[in-house]
């Protein structure tokens, strides 16, 4: 089995870290891993795509359009924009949060609503997590941790142990650091976890 | 020892070319290549340097292979155009210590100006060429390409494309191995190293010869691998196209190439005898598809794979079913329904970027300065476009000041061309003002030679030299005017206004890149001189020089709502519904204040507290 996810942003919102870190846990999970970033000019607030793909064999670094297990977008326009990439039933973890560009003042596209947002989403899976992840993160006091809380809300959807991502933090995170980022990753895998018992519950 | 490793390709070849006993390693930045230089120089016990273009790096490699040492060049595939002359020397006298030349294409152009094969750069130069499929070959080939170098006596292209180089692969290593590095020694040998035409002549046979003989080495060649499954399809790939190939093709028979020239004429007769049909699956020109039917064999090729942009697993998935060889995978595998379209997101200057000032100043004299005409058709063409300067621009983050609401620039072409084209856009008899504007990486990579030109023949261009003291777009490598080198030491600075005043240039200014009335009225002053004149305008990036001035903000009740500070086109300047806001996180606060300095109702403000 090969899981795909493809993690979404804008330049500068961790995006690339984040999927560095997970690739990395996956190879210590004794999966074969590859990854792929599309960063051309991103570091100049433009669009990224981080493809991460791994399993027994892995050929192609990049997902296969319909092919994607999760799609996390760190931003909910680059949400909407990578949905066509989500298998049917796929996973959607979407930050709620809005960073309209340049191209929306006078443009001719507007900002994407919640609701169109969501519409967009829907074509392809029921599955969508709309989570305020930017507020949550500055309630931790720091937005910089938005990539770890994300890390940590599709963490509870993989089988790759909890003890690893922790591992892993205190190896890439400076000791300075290390508490706030595990508990950004607890906040988000915490938030998930309240979700699918409140979904339970509704099933029950 | 062996270890498991999650490598970009970029990484991999570094690890591989040190491990192999490289001794030198020189080149110069270009999205894709960039990060393997950078990986050198975190590694002891080599010489690494930023050469100030790819031709220097190449000279750079020469020499010191020459000099009986393993030798590494890297550069982006269009680098290797600046490189040429140097390189096709190479491949005629040979070398001493092996020399690999490493050049990543970018099919797609994620961050280029084209989108050029340098496959065929191979056999114009009569040169093998190894291409990787993933990071783990990235590696290994490394020492097997330098071996080659060094048995066949020529250089070897070791060709990677962006998502080979930037794709991380798990990589098996070698962990802390014993290198071995050979001691640096000239040998002189004038018929072999002075090129002159009589002892220039007889090398041409043994280029003959070396391509000959690599044709039959090839054949054995440990890394081409053939993958016997389903007779029916038999696929013939290289590179990032093998592995998407596999994952569409999954049951079907493989040749995977490494080496794409000279091709193993044998191994493939031998394929093409396995299988009922022959297909090549490569990115970009038909390169292996024209050798092989160059050979007589049948193949389908181009008609598969678009020959423009690209290759994606799912590009190549649609072409498959069109032309009936696979079946349509069950599951729709997009929606039906279009989707609505989404606001774009190009990139942008970032806020504080030293470059928006001057962008701004050139799209407003653009646009304001009246230009002088001669006749009616003239007068047309005029009032379709802004045509009171004409910008020539050259390659940079500064670049991107052609996308709204900047639209400051008229031409962009390759690195250096900017002064060139204004120069001669003048003496065709264009009579609009001209300016250049290239940033201080790409001036002293290719903008010197081309200032000299136009002084020496009584050009009156404006040349702007865009100074953040950085190759920024590349991601801040050191350049000989930022005074660091590769490796981050202190190192002798080149004084760019020296320069220019070196290149015969009299008119020569300096202005701050956030002063906006200081830029604006010495770019007019220089437009009216009748002489080739000089703008630096300086001022640090801001990602590499990361401090904050006092905040800013806006009065919302002096802003009558002009707008004009969206024209900058600054990131940090939101308008929310009426309202404009500046977000603090991102603004560097009155380091830069060019928003400031263009609002007519003096509603941005520091905010003193
Ligand atoms: C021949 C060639 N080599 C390298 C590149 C990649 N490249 C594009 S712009 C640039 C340098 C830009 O530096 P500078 O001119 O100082 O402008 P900045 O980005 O700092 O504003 C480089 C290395 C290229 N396009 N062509």
């Amino acid at each position: 089995m090969t899981t795909n996810i493809l993690m979404t942003g804008v330049g500068g919102q961790g995006v690339v870290l984040a999927s560095d870190a997970l690739a990395e846990i996956a190879v210590k999970g004794g999966y074969d891993v590859k990854k792929s970033d599309s960063l051309g000019m991103s570091q100049r607030g433009g669009s990224v795509v981080s493809h991460l793909r791994f399993g027994h064999q892995i050929h192609s670094p990049v997902i296969k359009k319909g092919e994607v297990d999760f799609l996390l977008a760190f931003e909910r326009l680059e949400g909407a924009r990578w949905a066509g990439y989500l298998k049917q039933g796929g996973i959607a973890i979407i930050n709620d949060h809005a960073i309209p560009p340049l191209s929306t003042m006078g443009g001719a596209y507007g900002y994407p609503t919640v609701e169109e947002t969501v519409a967009i989403l829907k074509e392809r899976t029921d599955q969508i997590h709309l989570i305020p992840a930017t507020s949550l993160a500055n309630q931790l006091g720091n937005p910089q941790v938005l990539n770890v809380l994300l890390v940590g809300f599709l963490s509870s959807f993989l089988a790759i142990e909890e003890k690893s991502y922790v591992e892993d933090l205190s190896q890439r995170v400076p000791a300075k650091f290390l508490d706030l980022n595990l508990d950004a990753f607890a906040r988000g895998r915490e938030e998930a976890r309240t979700r699918q018992a409140k979904d339970h519950d509704r099933e029950a | 020892m062996h270890m498991k490793k999650l490598l970009s390709g970029n990484e991999a070849m570094a690890l591989g070319a040190y491990h192999a006993g490289l001794s030198v390693a020189a080149a110069y930045p270009g999205t894709p290549s960039t990060e393997i230089l950078e990986n050198l120089a975190r590694m002891d016990g080599i010489y690494v340097e930023w050469s100030t273009n790819e031709k220097v790096a190449m000279e750079v490699g020469l020499g010191a292979s020459y000099g009986g040492v393993r030798t590494l060049v890297s550069m982006k595939h269009v680098g290797l155009n600046v490189a040429s002359d140097a390189f096709f020397a190479a491949s005629v006298t040979g070398i001493r210590g092996g020399l690999v030349v490493i050049c990543c294409d970018d099919p797609g152009m994620h961050s280029s100006q084209n989108e050029q094969d340098n496959r065929h750069y191979a056999r114009f130069a009569k040169v093998p060429i190894l291409e990787p499929s993933d990071s783990q070959e990235a590696y290994s080939l490394m020492s097997l390409a330098f071996d080659i170098s060094e048995e066949f006596d020529t250089p070897v292209i070791f060709r990677s494309t962006t998502r080979i180089s930037h794709c991380k692969t798990v990589a098996d290593v070698e962990d802390n191995p014993d290198i071995k590095r050979r001691k640096a020694h000239f040998v002189r040998d004038p018929y072999k190293f002075v090129m002159v035409p009589s002892n220039a002549r007889p090398r041409h046979p043994l280029m003959e010869e070396r391509i000959s003989k690599l044709a039959s080495y090839v054949e054995t060649f440990p890394f081409n691998e053939i993958i016997l499954e389903d007779r029916n399809l038999g696929i013939v790939s290289s590179g990032a196209a093998y592995q998407y190939a596999r994952e569409v093709f999954p049951g079907a028979s493989f040749l995977k190439l490494v080496t794409t020239y000279p091709l193993p004429r044998e191994l493939v007769c031998h394929f093409a005898g396995e299988v009922r049909k022959l297909v090549v699956i490569e990115e970009l020109d038909p390169f292996i598809e024209e050798q092989l039917r160059a050979w007589g064999l049948e193949v389908l090729g181009k008609a598969l794979v678009p020959i423009v942009g690209e290759l994606s697993p799912e590009l190549l998935q649609e072409q498959a079913v069109k032309l009936e060889l696979i079946s349509r995978p069950a599951i729709a595998e997009s929606s039906p329904k279009v989707p609505p379209p989404l606001p774009v997101r190009p990139p942008l200057l970032c806020p504080g970027c030293p470059h928006a000032g001057t962008s701004y100043a050139l799209r407003r004299l653009g646009f304001y300065h009246t230009p002088p005409v001669d006749d009616e058709s003239e007068k047309r063409a005029g009032q379709l476009a802004r045509q009171g300067i004409i910008v020539t621009s050259d390659i940079g983050c500064y670049t991107l000041a052609v996308y709204p609401p900047l639209l400051a620039l008229d031409t962009c072409a390759c690195m250096g061309a900017s002064i060139g084209q204004a120069h001669g856009l003048e003496k065709a008899g264009v009579r609009t003002k001209t300016v250049s504007v290239i940033g201080d990486s790409t001036f002293l990579h290719s903008g010197i030679t081309s200032l000299v030109d136009m002084v020496y023949n009584k050009g009156q261009g404006t040349v702007i030299i865009l100074d953040n003291e950085t190759t920024a777009m590349t991601g801040h490598q050191g350049h000989p005017g930022t005074g660091f080198s590769a490796r981050g030491d202190d190192a002798p600075k080149v004084v760019l206004e020296d320069l220019a005043r070196g290149c015969g240039v009299r008119d020569v200014n300096v202005v701050s890149a956030f002063d906006l009335e200081e830029i604006e009225s010495t770019l007019k002053r220089c437009l009216e001189t009748d002489q080739t004149s000089v703008m630096i305008v300086r001022g640090n990036c801001p990602l590499r020089v990361r401090s904050k001035g006092r905040p800013m903000m806006v009065d919302k009740e002096a802003c009558d709502q002009c707008y004009n500070c969206l024209r900058v086109g600054c990131a940090a300047i939101n308008r929310n519904d009426d309202s404009i806001t500046i977000d603090n996180n991102a603004c560097v606060g009155d380091k830069c204040s060019v928003c400031l300095q263009v609002c007519h109702r003096q509603a941005i403000k520091v905010n003193a507290q």
